[in-house]
């Protein structure tokens, strides 16, 4: 009998009819595989406290790692700006880091070539130190036709976008200047 | 920001989210905030769940308009008339915070009897060069008490430097932006007149020049009723008192304009006048769309300004530091210590090398001289005047106006650094873009090399992000970056070694720039990231005893003090990470104080000097914030008082005070040169003291106040890749806005690569009225061709009346086409792009484009394919009567590119 009754219970239906979850919205709709999960909130190796990286408002994230991946990306409730509350592009910002269309290798594409070559970062990294001293002669100003100091060059253009950190934009704007380099802009502009 | 900078000293929103729920009448207007900044939009449903009034004032009815009381659906482009109306509904009905505007603005200023206002000169204002499309602002200017108390120590070097402002060389570059901290200099303090009867006061002057706003003429250009009209004048005015406060928000519906300043302008007058500014549930609350965009105009990367919006060094006007600083020195104001600032930059940059034998390395900045902004590199690009190009998490081809031209620009260029986490369509252009189907552009004749570089999410780097109330909130590492992706501190750290090893051995002095500056930041890990702690350390500066600096206050023009952005300085105070701060909200006040550190000095809401009256009490209990205490001789209160600490509201200037010490006890704009809210801007807005209205540049309505149909200043770039529809054109009958939806990012790289958001909102579509639909055979579901005068584009049509047709008093009938920007090619979700259809035409005073408003033609039915394509705009333009469009080779101009030349030219 007690075997019977426990059978009768484990099903969803049973408890929804009989017990105290008419519209099967809580304990009526529990399984046996609802109480094995847990979740991965919980059993992530550390929160690292961040924030989302669309739109101004910047609420603050929990980023939830487990084995050197991120796992899971939540509000965090502490925020007095955001209040844990997180839209669809915060919610969904997990798939940001670990999409699978994601590039993550140097890719090179050669004057007037049809495909993508691969390139080693390094070496990337020296091509492109050689372009930049090469362009910023080629456009070099000493100074405009009055004879007024300019130390310039007009050879080399950056348009930054405006999810760059403080400390990245700083570092730009100043090797830049050092360059030389003035046509520096942002998002910002736009 | 030019339009908040002028107006009150900073370019910064001047409150801050959540104080919008003590707000007692809420003002959205050029922002769809539900959608935009949906998790921000929770204080506006506190504010109203405890009675406040929410008015969206939007073309478009939205979720923001769904859940305010009144939704006021103004014709697109003519917010300046609206807001104008209510600057005259409050200057006629005696509606305005008289104690306020007399103490705290420049109502009581006299201004010079050259002026002339632009209702006495059909929509001119004094001093227009017609040939020039330039005003001289000389006209404009305040009647100074005393001949420039604040040019004594180089009368003549200031004179100088006031003449060239004036140079359109000068304009061109933009220096209107630098007010972003510290307002636009003014020759000295202006005489008052305290009852504001003087004809000249600026008070009589506004009054004058907004007469004609009346709920009639609202109705007329805005197409709204003046019933709805009395409705907003009602609710703002009564909720704006003692007592009540009324909060503005705005966001890029406001700034994309060719008048986009002048609409912030006309914001400000009216907050102003009510007495909103710097008092809780008040202010004007600038939204930001991306996640650091305030911090990247703070620190930017512009061409026209240094990090804490110093100006980048003109050409015509700064030979020397002496030269740069002579604008300010002596002027009253914080903006009197420019020197100690920009020696502060310069001895951050290049260390020992900064010396005062040296002008402190001052002679290492590059100079500007005209207008090197973005758009205008593009066709400079196309010209084959750039070499290389480096897009840092930016997809211009998508995310900027007129697709077509942009990629027009890459294809002329030696060479493209794309970093980015997605393949981008700027990163394709060469094999994929649409004008590779149409045969304008194709992978054999274009020499651009393109590297890819992969870029490290937020997750996967350490840094700060400014919000949008100019708050930095430091983010921590949590992973590394996968194989190559790397940090665009760490991009940027090592191209600048490599570089510097390159020319270790140089002596050429273009050189020194370079090796001398300090790059010496510590790495860690295997990949050698940079540490951007110590790159945040080095931005707030360190005093003399090699300690960092708590307050911009301790920064010296003697050298002994560094600072790479001034209004930073106080993040790193005590050798703390300030940014890092994570007190829960639950364990400290409602201002949240220990949250993060918003620029300057932690004070989270600007000018709250202003919520006390001038001898220091509060306006009113229920309005109490920042007030001062007799007894402990401070400014006391919920916030840090943005003001300094012990000064009396009774102190009166003496007589040859300097910076600060110039400003009196009622002075709460502490950025500007009188330390008042400006009504009226005697200088730092280019197209004009005071905001007034015209028709966008792609218009279907002829000007209603003046012959003066657009701004007559507006910045133009000509080319084949880049015409213009004729404003009132019968080929291009219709309005088009363009805006964003919740489920997507700009450009769509952050949002149309990822499933979630791709399944949410899978295509792309455009909103017309069930009238347009039925005027032009549309049906729902089905598509449509968009055409202008620079391509066509195709969407599915959404039939709603969510978009109305807007009938003016005359009877015409203005359809407006509601147009999400996020689609192109690649990535999950495609579709043709926005903003393919929009020309580039800018505001004077900030280069931003006009997308808010152009024309178009739509049609029922996909557009043509391939070169038929080409054929069928062309005929448009034809018949529109605008220049052809074609052109040569890679874009470029069709005879130079008959000629052969390529892209090096």
């Amino acid at each position: 009998m007690t075997q019977v009754k426990t059978w009768l219970e484990s099903w969803p239906v049973y408890r929804q009819l009989t017990g105290s979850d008419p519209f099967g919205r809580g304990s009526a709709a529990r399984s046996k595989a609802t109480e094995a999960t847990v979740a991965r909130t919980a059993t992530a190796d550390r929160v690292v406290k961040s924030v989302c990286p669309y739109c101004a408002v910047g609420c603050a994230q929990n980023v939830y790692v487990k084995d050197e991946k991120v796992v899971q990306i939540e509000g965090d409730p502490n925020s007095p700006i955001s209040r844990g509350r997180l839209c669809p592009k915060g919610s969904a910002s997990k798939q940001l880091v670990t999409s699978p269309s994601r590039v993550t290798t140097v890719k090179y594409r050669r004057p007037y070539g049809t495909e993508w070559e691969d390139l080693e970062l390094d070496t990337a990294m020296e091509m492109i130190a050689d372009r930049v001293l090469e362009a910023r002669r080629k456009g070099w100003q000493d100074s405009d036709e009055d004879g007024r100091h300019l130390g310039r060059t007009m050879g080399i253009a950056s348009l930054g976008g405006a999810t760059l950190d403080n400390e990245e934009n700083y570092l730009m704007k100043k090797l830049y200047s050092a360059m030389g380099a003035i046509q520096i802009e942002n998002q910002a502009r736009i | 920001m030019p339009g908040l900078g002028a107006s009150f000293g900073r370019g910064g929103a001047t409150n801050f989210l959540e104080d919008l729920s003590n707000a007692d009448c809420i003002v959205i207007e050029g922002s769809n905030m539900a959608e935009c900044h949906p998790v921000g939009f929770q204080w506006v449903g506190e504010a109203k769940a405890r009675g406040a009034k929410i008015i969206h004032i939007d073309p478009r009815f939205t979720r923001t308009s769904a859940i305010a009381d009144l939704h006021v659906p103004l014709r697109i482009g003519t917010d300046i008339a609206f807001l104008g109306g209510l600057i005259n509904h409050v200057l006629s009905n005696d509606l305005y915070f008289e104690e306020y505007v007399v103490a705290y603005t420049n109502a009581a200023a006299i201004v010079s009897q050259d002026f002339i206002d632009s209702e006495d000169a059909d929509g001119l204002f004094s001093g227009f060069d017609p040939e020039s499309r330039v005003y001289d602002e000389d006209s404009w200017q305040y009647e100074t008490e005393e001949p420039a108390q604040s040019d004594a120590e180089n009368p003549a070097e200031a004179a100088q430097q006031e003449q060239l402002d004036d140079q359109p060389a000068v304009r061109a570059s933009d220096q209107a932006q630098a007010a972003g901290s510290g307002g636009p200099p003014i020759p000295g303090k202006p005489k008052r007149d305290e009852t504001l009867q003087h004809p000249r006061s600026v008070f009589q002057i506004l009054k004058r020049h907004y007469a004609r706003y009346t709920p009639e003429m609202v109705s007329e250009v805005c197409g709204i009723e003046p019933e709805v009209f009395a409705q907003v004048a009602e609710w703002v005015t009564s909720n704006s008192n003692r007592d009540r406060t009324t909060a503005w928000v705005y966001s890029v519906g406001w700034t994309q304009h060719s008048v986009g300043a002048q609409y912030i302008r006309t914001c400000s007058i009216l907050q102003t006048l009510l007495g909103n500014i710097g008092r809780p549930g008040g202010g004007i609350m600038a939204l930001r769309g991306h996640a650091s965009i305030q911090g990247s105009t703070d620190i930017p990367t512009l061409f026209n300004i240094l990090p804490g919006y110093l100006p980048m060094p003109h050409a015509l006007q700064h030979d020397s530091l002496e030269e740069y600083v002579a604008d300010a020195a002596g002027k009253a104001g914080f903006w009197g210590n420019k020197r100690a600032y920009m020696t502060s930059l310069l001895k951050a940059w290049w260390g020992d090398a900064a010396t005062a034998e040296n002008d402190f390395a001052f002679g290492y900045l590059p100079r500007i001289n005209g207008d090197h902004s973005s758009y205008r590199t593009i066709a400079d690009m196309i010209e084959g005047k750039v070499s290389g190009y480096f897009l840092v998490g930016e997809n211009p081809v998508v995310g900027h106006p007129n697709g077509r031209m942009n990629r027009f620009g890459l294809a002329n260029l030696d060479w493209l650094v794309v970093r980015d986490l997605q393949m981008i369509e700027s990163a394709t252009f060469w094999n994929q873009s649409p004008e590779i189907e149409t045969g304008e552009l194709a992978p054999e004749t274009i020499a651009t090399e393109v590297f890819f570089m992969p870029a490290a999410t937020h997750v996967e780097k350490e840094g700060t992000f400014t919000q949008t109330q100019r708050l930095l909130q430091w983010r921590d590492k949590a992973v590394e970056p996968p194989n190559d992706a790397r940090s665009d501190l760490w991009f940027f750290y090592h191209l600048g070694r490599i570089l510097r090893e390159r020319l270790a051995d140089s002596d050429d002095p273009r050189d020194r720039p370079l090796l001398d500056l300090t790059w010496d930041y510590p790495t860690h890990g295997e990949t050698q990231d940079p540490s951007a702690e110590a790159v945040l350390r080095e931005i707030n500066g360190v005093g003399p005893d090699g300690k960092a600096l708590s307050s911009y206050m301790q920064m010296k023009d003697d050298g002994s003090t560094s600072g790479g952005c001034w209004i930073y300085t106080g993040v790193y105070a005590d050798e703390v990470n300030q940014a890092a701060r994570r007190k829960p909200a639950s364990e400290q006040g409602a201002v949240a104080s220990e949250w993060g550190w918003a620029w300057p000095l932690n004070r989270r809401m600007l000018y709250n000097r202003a919520s006390a009256d001038p001898a220091g009490k509060p306006w009113s209990e229920r309005k109490k914030y920042v007030y001062w205490d007799e007894a402990a001789g401070e400014w006391t209160g919920a916030d840090v008082p943005d003001f300094e600490k012990n000064k009396r509201p009774d102190y009166v200037p003496a007589h040859g005070a300097k910076a600060q010490d110039a400003l009196s006890g009622t002075d709460p704009f502490v950025m500007q040169g009188d330390g008042k809210a400006w009504l009226y801007a005697p200088s730092g807005v280019v197209d004009g003291p005071l905001p007034t209205h015209y028709e966008p540049v792609e218009s279907v309505v002829e000007n209603a106040l003046y012959k003066q149909q657009a701004n007559p200043t507006v910045e133009r770039i000509d080319g084949p890749w880049n015409r213009e529809n004729p404003s009132r054109s019968e080929v291009f009958p219709f309005q088009v806005t363009t805006y964003r939806l919740t489920e997507h990012h700009t450009a769509g790289a952050m949002s149309r690569t990822l499933p979630y958001l791709a399944e949410l909102q899978p295509e792309f579509f455009v909103e017309v009225s069930p009238e347009l639909a039925a005027l032009r055979g549309l049906t729902h579901g089905d598509y449509a061709t968009l055409v202008s005068a620079r391509t066509a584009i195709e969407a599915k049509v959404l039939v709603t009346e969510r978009v109305r047709p807007i009938k003016l008093r005359d009877g015409q009938v203005v359809h407006q086409i509601g147009m999400p920007y996020h689609w192109s090619y690649s990535g999950i979700s495609t579709g043709d792009s926005a903003n393919d259809l929009l020309g580039i035409v800018l505001d004077p005073n900030t280069h931003i484009q006009e997308d808010k408003v152009s024309t178009a033609d739509i049609v029922p039915g996909r557009r043509p394919r391939g070169p038929a394509l080409l054929e069928f705009v062309e005929d448009y333009r034809r018949r529109a009567g605008v220049a052809s469009g074609r052109v040569g080779v890679n874009g470029r101009d069709p005879v130079a590119a008959d000629a052969g030349e390529g892209s090096s030219l």
